[in-house]
C-alpha cells in the first residue's frame, strides 16, 4: 500500500452488481434507434430536427433548473432527460412547429419532473405529461400528421401533405355509421401498419421497431415483460370481447394493437421504472389497467387515442398498487 | 438443480486459484487471541501472565451455555493480557502468546491416520464440542453444542451441511472438501448421532464440479447421507435459503431452523467436530483464503488462530501496491479491516485485498424506483421502503416493512443501479429497531 | 341567458346560507371551552416542537404550563419567552441559568489524523457499528452529524476545518436533541458562562494513555493534574477519564494549565486569552498559545 492512501473502510456489500443508472439510460436510448429509424424513413428529415430540438431542450431545461433553481451542479450524465426528449418527438407528429415541441419539452421537465422533485420521485411520466399538455393546448397542431413518405423515392411536396392516423378515420367512421370493415378498406393493411406505414406520431407508427427494441430492453433486464404484456394482452382481450360483442361498432383487437400509440406505450412509456409499480403482481395490475383504460377511452371517449391519458391515470395509482402489492414474504412464498 | 426460490443476485464468481494445494502458515512469533470468538455470553480468561501453555491449553472460561472456551493455538508464554484492537480497532481483551516451539497437549492425537468408529455416545459428542469450543465456521460463530441441544418441542430431522461457499473469492470450503472428504463426513456423522438423525445432506453450488463429485464419491460409505448440487445463486450459504434449497421446507418469521426440523452446519465445522470427537484437538487453527485481484498468487492457508492478519498477507508477497481496502471474509458479507493489526479469529474464512479501484462507493443517485432490490431480496421484502422510512426516522413503518427479516445479505444493495447504500440505512433500521423491540419487550 | 346566471347565483347564495347554518350549530354543538391563555402561552414558546420536554409539542406543553402552576417549564425558553410566559399568567418569572451544549472530543481531523477513509451511508449510528472513527479513536466524534441533524434550531453545524460539530452560542437552546442523537454520548448540556467561559474535559477515551495518545493529541490520559489543581475538588476521576462537575465548577481554569495533553478546554477560547494579540482560530494554535498567557489570566479570573 503507498504510504499515503487511506484504507477505504465501508459496509458490505463491497462488490457491486453489473447495473448502473447510466447503463439503463443508455439502454434505453439504443432501444430506441430502430424507432427513430423507421420515423426518420417515413418521416423525413423533419422528424430528425423535431427529435434533435426535444432532446436539446430538454436538456437545457434540465441544466437550467438545476443551475439557477436549485443551485447545484448538473446531472445531465444520469441521461434521465435526453429519454424525456426522446420520449416526447416520439409522441409528436413530426410537423410540429419548433416552438410548440419547445413547450412541451418545458412542462415535461419543468412541471412534469423537477416540480415533483426530479429524478426518481416524479408520479406521472414526464414526456406524456408533456405531450397531454400540447394535445389539450394545441389540439389541431397535434392532431395533423404528415402522411408518411419514405425518405428515398418520395417527392418534396410530400412533406405538405397531411392526413388523419387510422384511429381518428376509424373514429370518425363508427361516428359516420360506416361498419368496421368499410373502415379497414380506406386503411393501409395491417402489413403497412405493422412496418409503420401510416399516418400517426413519430415513434408510435411502426410497431416492429417497437418490439425489437423491447426485445432488446427485456435482454439487457431493463424492463420485465410484465407491463408490456399485460397492456397489449388485456387490450387484445377487452378489445376483442367488445368487437365479437358488436362486430359492427367496434374495431377489431388487432387493428387496436397496431394502431395508434398502444406499442409505444406499452413498451417505452408504461415501462417507466419510476412511474410503474415495483413488484411484478402490481406491474401486471398496472400493465391490465393501462390496457382497459386504452380501450375503453378509444372506444368510448371522446378522443380517437387513449394510450397516454391511460398511463398518466395508471401512474396516478401506482403509490396505491405499490401499497396492495408487497412481494410474496420468504416463508409464505410458494 | 434445486436453488431456492425467491431473490438471489448472481455476482462473478472470482474463484481465484482455488486449485492450488493448501499450505501450512509458519507459526508466528506471537499470537494474540481474542478472549471471545463466539456470539453470545462472553467469556472470561484463565491464565495469567508469565503461565506456560501448550497447544490445546484452556485459555478461557465461561460457566454461561451460550458460549465457547478458547483454547491456546500454539506453546508458549502468555505475555500479557490486554486490549488488542479488533477489525473495526475497537478494544477487545486479547491473550498474548510469545511461541516457544511446538509443544502439543498429550491428549491430542495427532496421528495422521483417519479414525473412522465413532465410539462416544450421543450426548458425549455434545459434551466433547463443547469442550473442544467449536462454533459456526461460517462466519456467525454461533456456538455449535447449542445447535445440538434443541429445545424439547422440537426434533431435528436434517442435518444440512453448509458446502455452498456463496461468497465470490472464497475458496477455503472447497479446498477443505477435496481435502477432507472424509473427516468432513465423519464429523457429519457425528453430528448426526449426537442429534440422532438418519438423513444428512451436503449442499454444494454447481460451481465447484470436483468438490460435488469428491463428496458424492465419498458420501457412497457414509449411509444417511447424500450430496445435492445446487444451482448458482448468492446467498445460498443463508440458512434459510439453503434450507429452502435442500429441503423446501421454509423457517417462519422469527423461527429458527429447529422449528421446520432442520440443523445446519458448515463443512468447515463439521471437519472440526471430526477432530475434536476423534481426535480430541480443539479448534486452534482453521483454513483461510487470503485472494484478491491483484494478489499473485491467492492461496488457502492452515493457520492458527490469533495469527496477525499482516502475517497471512505477507505469506502471498504484501499487501500490493494498488490495494485500497482489506476485507475480513468474503465480498458480499465481508467486514473491511481498519488495520491489519488485528488477529484470525475462528469464525475468519478469508482476507480479501481488493484494489483501490474496487474499494470505493460509487456516486449515489436517487431511488427511480425500478423494483431491482425487491426482486433480489432472498426475504421477499422491500429494501427500498426500509431504507427509506429508517432514513426518515419512522421506525413504526420500518418494523412493519419486516426489517427484523433482514438477513444483510447485500443483495439489494449489489443489484441497486442508483449505487444507494440500501443495506447501509437497512442495517441501521434493523439496530434501530432491535432496540425500541428489546425496550418494548422489557416493559411488557 | 339571464335567467341563467340569476339561477346560478340565488342557487349558490341558497346553498351558502345552508351550509353556513349547519356549520354554526355543529360549532355550537361541538365547542370545546378552553383557557384561551394556552393559545397565548403556546405563542410565546419557541414552537419548535422539539420535543425536549417530553411533550408532543409546543401547544402540549402549554396545556400544561397554564394548568400547573408548579410546572417548571420549557427547557429550551430563552429569558425572553420566559418573561412573557410569566406575563400572560401572572407568575413571577423563573431565573434560569444559560446553558449550551458542549462537544466532549478535540480529536476531529486536525488532532486526530485520519487512518482510513469511511464510505458509505452518512450517518454515525451507522459508521459507529462499523469502525472505531477515521482517526482511530473509539470513543471519539465520527463527525457525520447525526447531532447536527437531530438539531431543530439550526444550531449545531459540522466545521469542515476541524470536521466536528459546533453549537451556535445564539441559537443553542440547549434542547438536548444532540446529546440524544450522538451514538456516542460525546454532547454534553453545561452552564453557558458567557462571562467566565466553560471548562470541560474535551475526551471521551476511557483507554489508558498508551493507547489514546496514539490515536488523538489531545485525549485525556488520566493523570489527575487537574484534580490536583482544582480548588473546589470538582474534577473526578474515572476510567482513565477526568470529570468536571459543573455545579461545582468556578472556571478559574487552574486545570486547563494543568492539563498536560490539553484536552480540558476553555469555550470560547477567546476567554482564554484576555491579553494575547489576536483570538486564536483553531483549538489547537489556542492550547499551544496558551502558557503564555498564564500568569495574568489566571489572576484576573480566579
Amino acid at each position: 500500500m503507498a504510504e499515503n492512501t487511506k484504507w477505504v473502510v465501508s459496509g458490505a456489500p463491497h462488490i457491486h452488481g453489473s447495473e448502473s443508472i447510466t447503463k439503463i439510460m443508455w439502454g434505453v436510448v439504443i432501444a430506441l434507434i430502430p424507432t427513430f429509424l423507421v420515423s426518420v424513413y417515413f418521416f423525413g428529415l423533419r422528424a430528425l430536427a423535431l427529435t434533435l430540438v426535444t432532446v436539446a431542450s430538454c436538456l437545457l431545461f434540465e441544466f437550467l433548473i438545476n443551475r439557477f433553481l436549485f443551485k447545484r451542479p448538473c446531472c445531465l450524465g444520469d441521461g434521465s432527460a435526453m429519454i424525456t426528449g426522446l420520449l416526447l418527438a416520439f409522441n409528436l407528429p413530426s410537423n410540429l412547429p419548433f416552438w410548440m415541441a419547445i413547450v412541451g419539452s418545458l412542462i415535461a421537465i419543468g412541471v412534469a419532473k423537477w416540480a415533483y422533485g426530479g429524478l426518481g420521485t416524479n408520479p406521472f411520466n414526464p414526456a406524456l405529461v408533456g405531450r397531454v399538455f400540447l394535445l389539450i393546448s394545441f389540439p389541431v397542431a397535434m392532431t395533423t400528421w404528415p402522411v408518411p413518405k419514405p425518405l428515398f423515392g418520395g417527392n418534396a411536396v410530400a412533406d405538405a401533405i397531411t392526413g388523419p392516423t387510422p384511429l381518428a378515420l376509424a373514429k370518425e367512421g363508427l361516428k359516420a355509421g360506416q361498419t368496421p370493415d368499410q373502415i379497414l378498406g380506406g386503411l393501409p393493411g395491417y402489413g403497412d401498419m405493422l412496418l409503420g406505414n401510416m399516418g400517426g406520431s413519430l415513434g408510435e407508427i411502426s410497431a416492429i421497431a417497437i418490439l425489437l427494441g423491447g426485445i432488446y430492453m427485456l435482454c439487457r433486464r431493463i424492463i420485465t415483460w410484465h407491463i408490456p404484456v399485460a397492456f397489449l394482452g388485456t387490450a387484445f382481450i377487452f378489445g376483442g370481447i367488445l368487437w365479437l360483442a358488436a362486430p359492427d361498432q367496434f374495431m377489431d383487437p388487432v387493428f387496436h394493437l397496431l394502431s395508434g400509440g398502444m406499442m409505444l406505450g406499452a413498451v417505452f412509456m408504461a415501462t417507466d421504472m419510476v412511474t410503474s409499480p415495483m413488484t411484478k403482481t402490481g406491474k401486471l395490475i398496472f400493465g391490465a389497467g393501462c390496457g382497459l383504460l386504452t380501450i375503453l377511452i378509444r372506444n368510448f371517449g371522446a378522443y380517437p387515442e387513449g394510450v397516454s391519458f391511460a398511463i398518466l391515470i395508471m401512474n396516478a395509482f401506482v403509490p396505491l398498487i405499490n401499497r396492495g402489492t408487497t412481494p410474496k414474504r420468504f416463508a409464505n412464498a410458494k | 438443480m434445486k436453488t431456492f426460490n425467491i431473490g438471489g443476485v448472481h455476482p462473478n464468481d472470482s474463484k481465484l486459484n482455488a486449485d492450488a494445494p493448501m499450505q501450512e502458515l509458519p507459526i508466528p512469533k506471537q499470537v494474540c487471541v481474542m478472549v471471545s470468538q463466539h456470539l453470545g455470553a462472553p467469556s472470561q480468561p484463565i491464565v495469567k501472565k508469565g503461565d506456560k501453555v501448550k497447544v490445546g491449553t484452556v485459555l478461557t472460561s465461561n460457566e454461561a451455555f451460550l458460549s465457547a472456551v478458547v483454547h491456546s493455538p500454539v506453546s508458549g508464554t502468555v505475555n500479557k493480557i490486554a486490549d488488542i484492537p479488533d477489525a473495526s480497532l475497537y478494544p477487545k481483551p486479547a491473550i498474548f502468546i510469545d511461541v516457544e516451539g511446538d509443544e502439543w497437549e498429550e491428549s491430542i492425537d495427532r496421528s495422521p491416520e483417519i479414525k473412522r468408529e465413532i465410539s462416544l455416545s450421543g450426548p458425549e459428542i455434545i459434551q466433547k464440542i463443547k469442550e473442544m469450543g467449536i462454533v459456526g465456521m461460517g462466519g456467525a460463530c454461533f456456538p455449535t453444542h447449542v445447535k445440538l441441544m434443541p429445545p424439547k418441542d422440537a426434533k431435528a430431522e436434517f442435518l444440512l451441511l453448509n458446502g455452498v461457499e456463496c461468497e465470490p473469492y472464497l475458496t477455503c470450503d472447497y479446498r477443505l472438501m477435496l481435502d477432507h472428504a472424509e473427516e468432513i463426513l465423519i464429523g457429519a456423522s457425528a453430528l448426526m448421532k449426537a442429534l440422532d438423525v438418519k438423513q444428512a445432506i451436503v449442499g454444494i453450488e454447481a460451481n465447484k464440479p470436483k468438490a460435488i463429485a469428491h463428496m458424492t464419491e465419498t458420501a457412497k460409505n457414509f449411509p444417511g447421507i447424500s450430496v445435492q448440487a445446487l444451482k448458482m445463486k448468492y446467498p445460498q450459504g443463508a440458512e434459510k435459503q439453503l434450507i429452502k434449497a435442500l429441503t423446501g421446507r421454509a423457517v417462519p418469521s422469527g423461527k429458527l431452523p429447529i422449528n421446520v426440523g432442520c440443523v445446519v452446519d458448515n463443512v468447515a465445522t463439521c471437519y472440526a467436530v471430526y477432530q475434536a470427537v476423534q481426535k480430541n484437538m480443539p479448534l486452534i487453527q482453521r483454513m483461510v483464503t487470503v485472494t484478491g485481484p491483484s494478489i499473485p498468487e491467492p492461496t488457502n492457508f492452515l493457520a492458527r488462530l490469533g495469527t496477525p492478519v499482516s502475517a497471512f498477507l505477507e505469506a502471498v508477497g504484501g499487501i500490493p501496491g494498488d490495494s485500497g481496502k482489506v476485507i475480513s471474509g468474503g465480498p458480499m458479507m465481508g467486514k473491511a479491516l481498519s488495520s491489519t493489526e488485528t488477529c484470525s479469529v475462528k469464525g475468519m474464512s478469508g482476507i480479501l485485498v481488493l484494489p483501490e479501484k474496487q474499494a470505493h462507493r460509487q456516486t449515489v443517485y436517487p431511488c427511480i424506483r425500478c423494483g431491482k432490490c425487491v426482486d433480489a431480496c432472498p426475504m421477499g421484502l422491500e429494501p427500498y421502503l426500509i431504507a427509506a422510512t429508517a432514513m426518515a426516522k419512522d421506525f413504526e413503518k420500518t418494523e412493519k416493512a419486516r426489517v427484523m427479516d433482514c438477513i444483510e445479505c447485500g443483495c439489494c444493495q449489489f443489484s441497486c443501479p442508483s449505487f444507494r447504500p440500501l443495506l447501509d440505512s437497512v442495517k441501521l433500521g434493523k439496530a434501530t429497531v432491535g432496540k425500541i423491540i428489546r425496550a418494548r419487550n422489557a416493559k411488557n | 341567458m339571464n335567467e341563467t346566471v340569476i339561477y346560478s347565483v340565488v342557487l349558490l347564495a341558497a346553498l351558502g346560507l345552508v351550509l353556513a347554518l349547519i356549520l354554526y350549530f355543529v360549532a355550537q354543538k361541538f365547542k370545546v371551552e378552553e383557557d384561551p391563555r394556552i393559545d397565548l402561552v403556546a405563542e410565546a414558546l419557541p414552537g419548535a416542537n422539539c420535543g425536549a420536554c417530553g411533550k408532543a409539542g409546543c401547544r402540549d406543553m402549554a396545556v400544561q404550563i397554564v394548568n400547573d402552576p408548579a410546572y417548571t417549564g420549557c427547557p429550551v425558553c430563552n429569558e425572553e419567552n420566559i418573561a412573557k410566559i410569566a406575563e400572560i399568567l401572572g407568575r413571577v418569572p423563573e431565573k434560569k441559568e444559560p446553558s449550551i451544549v458542549v462537544l466532549k472530543c478535540k480529536g476531529g481531523k486536525i488532532n486526530s489524523e485520519a487512518k482510513v477513509k469511511f464510505e458509505g451511508l452518512q450517518s454515525c449510528s451507522y459508521a459507529n457499528s462499523l469502525m472505531t472513527s477515521e482517526g482511530g479513536c473509539p470513543f471519539g466524534c465520527l463527525g457525520f452529524g447525526d447531532c447536527t441533524k437531530a438539531c431543530s434550531f439550526d444550531a449545531l453545524h459540522i466545521n469542515p476545518e476541524t470536521g466536528l460539530p459546533e453549537a451556535d452560542p445564539e441559537k443553542c437552546t440547549s434542547c438536548g436533541a444532540c446529546t440524544q442523537a450522538c451514538p456516542r454520548g460525546l454532547l454534553e448540556i453545561r452552564k453557558k458562562r458567557e462571562d467566565t467561559g466553560r471548562v470541560y474535559v474535551g475526551c471521551m477515551n476511557k483507554q489508558k494513555g498508551v493507547y489514546s495518545t496514539k490515536v488523538c493529541k489531545v485525549s485525556c490520559i488520566g493523570c489527575g493534574k487537574c484534580a490536583k489543581v482544582c480548588p473546589q475538588n470538582a474534577i473526578t476521576l474515572a476510567n482513565n477519564l477526568a470529570y468536571v462537575d459543573d455545579n461545582l465548577c468556578i472556571a478559574c481554569q487552574k486545570c486547563v494549565e494543568a492539563c498536560p495533553t490539553k484536552a480540558m478546554t476553555i469555550m470560547p477560547l477567546d476567554k482564554k486569552l484576555p491579553s494575547a494579540p489576536k483570538p486564536a482560530p483553531a483549538p489547537k494554535e489556542a492550547s499551544e498559545a496558551a502558557p503564555a498567557a498564564e500568569t495574568t489570566k489566571t489572576e484576573a479570573t480566579a
